[in-house]
């Protein structure tokens, strides 16, 4: 009997219909000719407290693909997404988006040139917690819905390029309620469609799927990988190796700050990532 | 630029800056378990006139110092009874203050505006017996001068060496911890405050008993804001506090010195330097972040549910 | 389950909260009332024809009326000036500073081009008045948005140079040639105009077309927007792309031009002139209007014309009671520690039970 329950048909049980995670099929070979939407050369940070410093980092996110980093949390993660937009600044090194260098601009220009940012604790991190869900939908791109010079906002326009998104993804949550009675997996949604669904080139993805149920987990990977396919780059920060192994098309590790690994996800296994994750040695076979 | 002239001044600074120590002490203590109190400059116009009052009808002047001294701890009472029990915003409620007293001290005092009194009797410095009248008559202070640096010993020696300013140190550090370690908060912050308030009537009884010796609407000028100041200034410690009160009230008097010298300083100008100087001391630690105020400074506290 | 109605249910839960909150502060008022009687009574005066009085004459009467609206009008500016750095959590204690320094500069426009047309110079007055308190406010602003000092602070202290800045313009350079603590009368044209043959000036509709643009500002524009996002999370606004310690800035700076606007205000309308030390605690009582209707700006007119009254009617009271005027500060601090001390009157107007 046991061997009959595999987690597909748990999982069909439960919702009653058959859901299938999004697994690495659709996985492309980058083409390493085009210039990388991100680049960061020896970008070090300084941290104020009790963050992790980074130290020489370099990676690059080319378009159509999705780098994984794979650490433990605390190695300096949330720290690589802020430096990446600009929340933290980059003492050394430098910061190429999209063929510019960013190294010095703040977050508000990162953002206009279509960066989208999901934060490992959204509702602290990068939603206010009393304004409306299609308020909140708004604030990363308010200049975009803006009339009369700012005076006017368009709200119908609002509602309805979020309402089309929600369609898109399949996702429904109500839009005028504050967000902070939106449940975990509805809160995900809402960042997923805003950061998501309006054309971003660069992804940034903390966490994606932590604390979600299972349906939620798969419409989060199925919108990741339709924004892939539409030629975006992402760069998935999780600590989740089942989910890493299944979406990216490079596979790289953080510890300590540092990065202490870089693979194709076919060349290695979840050992090896693991073992470097906590910054032991690699056994040898 | 006679020694007779630098005399005058730290006399002079000496004088009017008893009030203004023992007034920031007072705030100090008060702020070491967290709460602002914005409305010192009431609750001193009101321990300054009732302490007034009491000493022009009964002819005491001890009375009136310590009549004073409870009307302070009392009307530090009221912001306790607003901030700590009603949870009230400590800012608001202390300007709440602030007006309660400048309405209270105008209807206590009235009747004694113009009025004269036998203020406290001044004593010579030991030990100068043998100079000259002019330089005696600069140094002979009331008790209550005498007294305020042993106060900020005292002061001192209460924050950081018994168990009370302990307590009253971790509900001002936070106020969480300090009640799971089994300490009051509610309690330690309402002794604190009326400590704080005994202190500033001493301070305001200086100044309408022993100093000027009269009653005016206002007669504080703003006192109640430069302890507020100087506490910031001296970094919360009591010993500091002294430096910072002598250098506040020395501005005046020190504008008195170069105007003998033959520099005309205008003396509000001087007066502001010592703001300055608090303004410029607070970048200079902010640049290096040591910042180092209470941590649940102006917070409310309340309780753990 | 019977449900007890005193409002029937078509009544929008709006209605709900607005009679409840008019019911409480009125239970507020009254309590107020009843404290400050008891005072009156001490000192030997007779507390219900005092308040008749005051009632009277100040809303009873055209005059009275104006006058209270004349009293009305700095605060509600000062309120506005706390209100909007507010919405970004800044704590512009600085007001009072912001005050006098507007006063200053207009002064200085006013007795430096007595010449110019009152078209001219009003606007020029206002104009610098509101350059003067902006850049009293630009200090702590710009010491917050750098993280380096709290704005609290840093306005306080500023709030004790201000008027000895002030005061050293006018015993050095301003004073007329028979006081020392005060400028010569404005000239006709440096004076705001007054309407109906009251003392109520311009500045009272500028204030009101404040408080509506305010209004429309914080709730429908795109900045007002952004700027609720940073007073609700300023991580997140800033994470989204909201250039935060911008705002942080040019926030503590308009809060601080209008705080200077209502300096120019009262050295044009209201004295004419400029005395030394003429503020007693117009700024701080208007961060009290603004701290205690949390920046609503319907309170704000609600409460500045509150306390305005009390303020018209303690004028009275030195009067005809020989009342001290600054007694008139109990009954207003009376009024505001009930408000701050939040007395729980249980909901007179029954809810549906849910």
């Amino acid at each position: 009997m046991r061997s009959e329950a595999t987690e597909g048909r748990l999982v069909t049980l439960m919702f009653g219909q058959e859901l299938t995670s999004p697994k690495a099929d659709r996985r492309k070979v980058p083409d390493k000719g085009a210039l990388p939407l991100l680049e960061l050369r020896g970008v070090e940070t300084r941290p104020t407290g009790t963050e992790m410093r980074l130290k020489g980092i370099d990676l690059q996110v080319y378009p159509g693909e999705i780098v994984g980093v794979a650490g433990v949390s605390g190695n300096g993660q949330r720290e690589l997404g802020d430096v990446v937009l600009g929340m933290i600044p980059c003492v050394r090194g430098e910061k190429i988006l999209f063929g510019e260098d960013i190294t010095r601009a703040p977050v508000g220009v990162v953002r206009r040139r279509g960066v989208g940012f999901v934060p490992e604790d959204p509702l602290s991190m990068a939603v206010v917690p009393f304004m409306t869900v299609l308020e909140n939908l708004v604030l990363t791109r308010t200049g975009h819905y803006a009339r009369a010079g700012g005076l006017k906002m368009d709200w119908r326009a609002v509602h309805s390029d979020a309402q089309d998104a929600m369609n898109r993804f399949g996702f429904s949550f109500s839009l005028y309620v504050p967000a902070r009675t939106l449940s975990g997996g509805n809160l995900q949604r809402m960042i997923i469609v805003r950061e998501l669904a309006y054309g971003s080139r660069l992804i940034v993805a903390s966490y994606l799927t932590r604390g979600l149920d299972v349906r939620s987990t798969i419409a989060a990977r199925q919108a990741l990988l339709r924004a892939r396919d539409e030629g975006a780059g992402v760069l998935l920060i999780s600590e989740d190796l089942e989910e890493l192994f299944a979406l990216s098309d490079r596979l790289i590790v953080l510890y300590d700050g540092r990065i202490v690994g870089t693979f194709r996800p076919e060349e290695t296994d979840i050992y090896t990532v693991g073992h470097l994750m906590t910054g032991s040695e690699v056994p040898h076979a | 630029m006679s020694l007779l002239a630098i005399l005058g001044v730290i006399s002079s600074a000496i004088f009017s800056g008893t009030s203004l120590l023992y007034t920031t002490l007072g705030e100090v203590i008060t702020e070491r378990s967290g709460i602002v109190n914005l409305g010192l400059e009431g609750v001193m116009l009101v321990s300054a006139s009732s302490g007034f009052a009491v000493t022009y009808l009964t002819g005491n002047p001890y009375l009136g110092v310590l009549t004073a001294m409870l009307v302070g701890g009392l009307m530090n009472m009221i912001l306790g009874y607003l901030v700590v029990t009603r949870g009230g915003n400590q800012l608001a409620s202390g300007l709440a203050l602030m007006f309660f007293g400048f309405g209270l001290s105008a209807l206590i005092g009235k009747p004694y505006v113009g009025a004269k009194i036998q203020g406290l009797p001044r004593i010579l410095l030991p030990g100068l017996e043998h100079l000259p009248r002019l330089y005696t008559s600069l140094f002979q202070f009331d008790i209550l001068i005498y007294l305020a640096i042993p106060t900020a010993f005292l002061v001192w020696w209460l924050l950081y060496r018994t168990r009370w300013g302990l307590g009253l140190r971790a509900v001002g550090e936070s106020a969480d911890t300090a009640f799971a370690s089994g300490r009051n908060p509610w309690r330690l912050r309402y002794q604190a405050l009326f400590v704080g308030g005994l202190l500033a009537g001493l301070g305001a009884a200086h100044l309408s008993i022993a100093y000027a010796m009269n009653w005016t609407e206002y007669m504080t000028g703003g006192r109640g804001f430069i302890a507020v100041a100087l506490v910031i200034f001296s970094k919360w410690h009591p010993l500091r506090a002294i430096v910072g009160a002598l250098l506040f009230s020395g501005a005046v008097a020190f504008q008195l010195l170069l105007q003998a010298g033959g520099f005309k300083v205008s003396p509000f100008l001087l007066d502001t330097i010592p703001y300055f100087l608090t303004l410029l001391v607070l970048m200079i630690w902010g640049g290096t972040r040591r910042y180092t105020a209470p941590a649940s400074l102006g917070r409310v506290y309340h309780g753990t549910e | 389950m019977p449900e007890t109605k005193i409002i029937p249910s078509r009544l929008a839960g709006f209605w709900r909260k607005f009679l409840d909150g008019v019911v409480r502060y009125t239970l507020m008022i009254m309590l107020a009332l009843v404290l400050f009687g008891v005072i009156l009574l001490v000192s030997g005066r007779d507390p219900l024809h005092s308040y008749r009085d005051m009632l009277v004459h100040t809303l009873g009467s055209t005059y009275g009326f104006s006058e209270v609206l004349v009293a009305m009008t700095p605060m509600l500016l000062t309120a506005l000036a706390v209100a909007l750095p507010s919405r970004l959590i800044l704590i512009n204690v600085g007001v009072e500073g912001q005050l006098y320094m507007g006063a200053c500069f207009a002064t200085w426009a006013a007795l430096t081009f007595p010449h110019l047309p009152a078209h001219l110079l009003l606007p020029l007055m206002a104009f610098v008045g509101m350059l003067g308190g902006a850049l009293w406010a630009f200090i702590p602003g710009y010491l917050k948005a750098r993280g380096i000092v709290n704005e609290t602070i840093t306005t306080l202290l500023l709030n004790s140079v201000a008027p000895k800045i002030v005061s050293f313009f006018i015993f050095g350079f301003w004073h007329s040639p028979m006081d020392t603590d005060k400028t010569a009368n404005f000239v006709p044209a440096a004076r705001l105009p007054t309407v109906f043959g009251t003392r109520i000036d311009l500045s009272l509709f500028i204030g009101l077309a404040l408080l509506v643009v305010f209004w429309w500002f914080v709730k429908y524009t795109r900045w007002g927007l952004e700027m609720r996002a940073i007073g609700g999370n300023p991580q997140a606004a800033r994470r989204n792309g909201i250039p935060v310690s911008a705002y942080l800035v040019i926030g503590m700076c308009v809060g601080g031009a209008i705080a200077g606007l209502a300096g120019m205000a009262q050295v044009s309308g209201y004295y004419g002139l400029l005395l030394a030390n003429f503020s007693r605690g117009i700024g701080y009582m208007g961060f009290l209007i603004s701290w205690l209707s949390f920046g609503d700006p319907l309170g704000i007119l609600i409460m500045s014309f509150v306390v305005a009254v009390i303020f018209t009617g303690g004028n009275l009271l030195q009067l005809t009671q020989g009342l001290p005027f600054a007694a008139i500060n109990l009954l207003l601090a009376l009024t505001l520690f009930v408000v701050l001390a939040r007395p729980q009157f249980s909901g007179f107007v029954r809810r549906k039970t849910a």
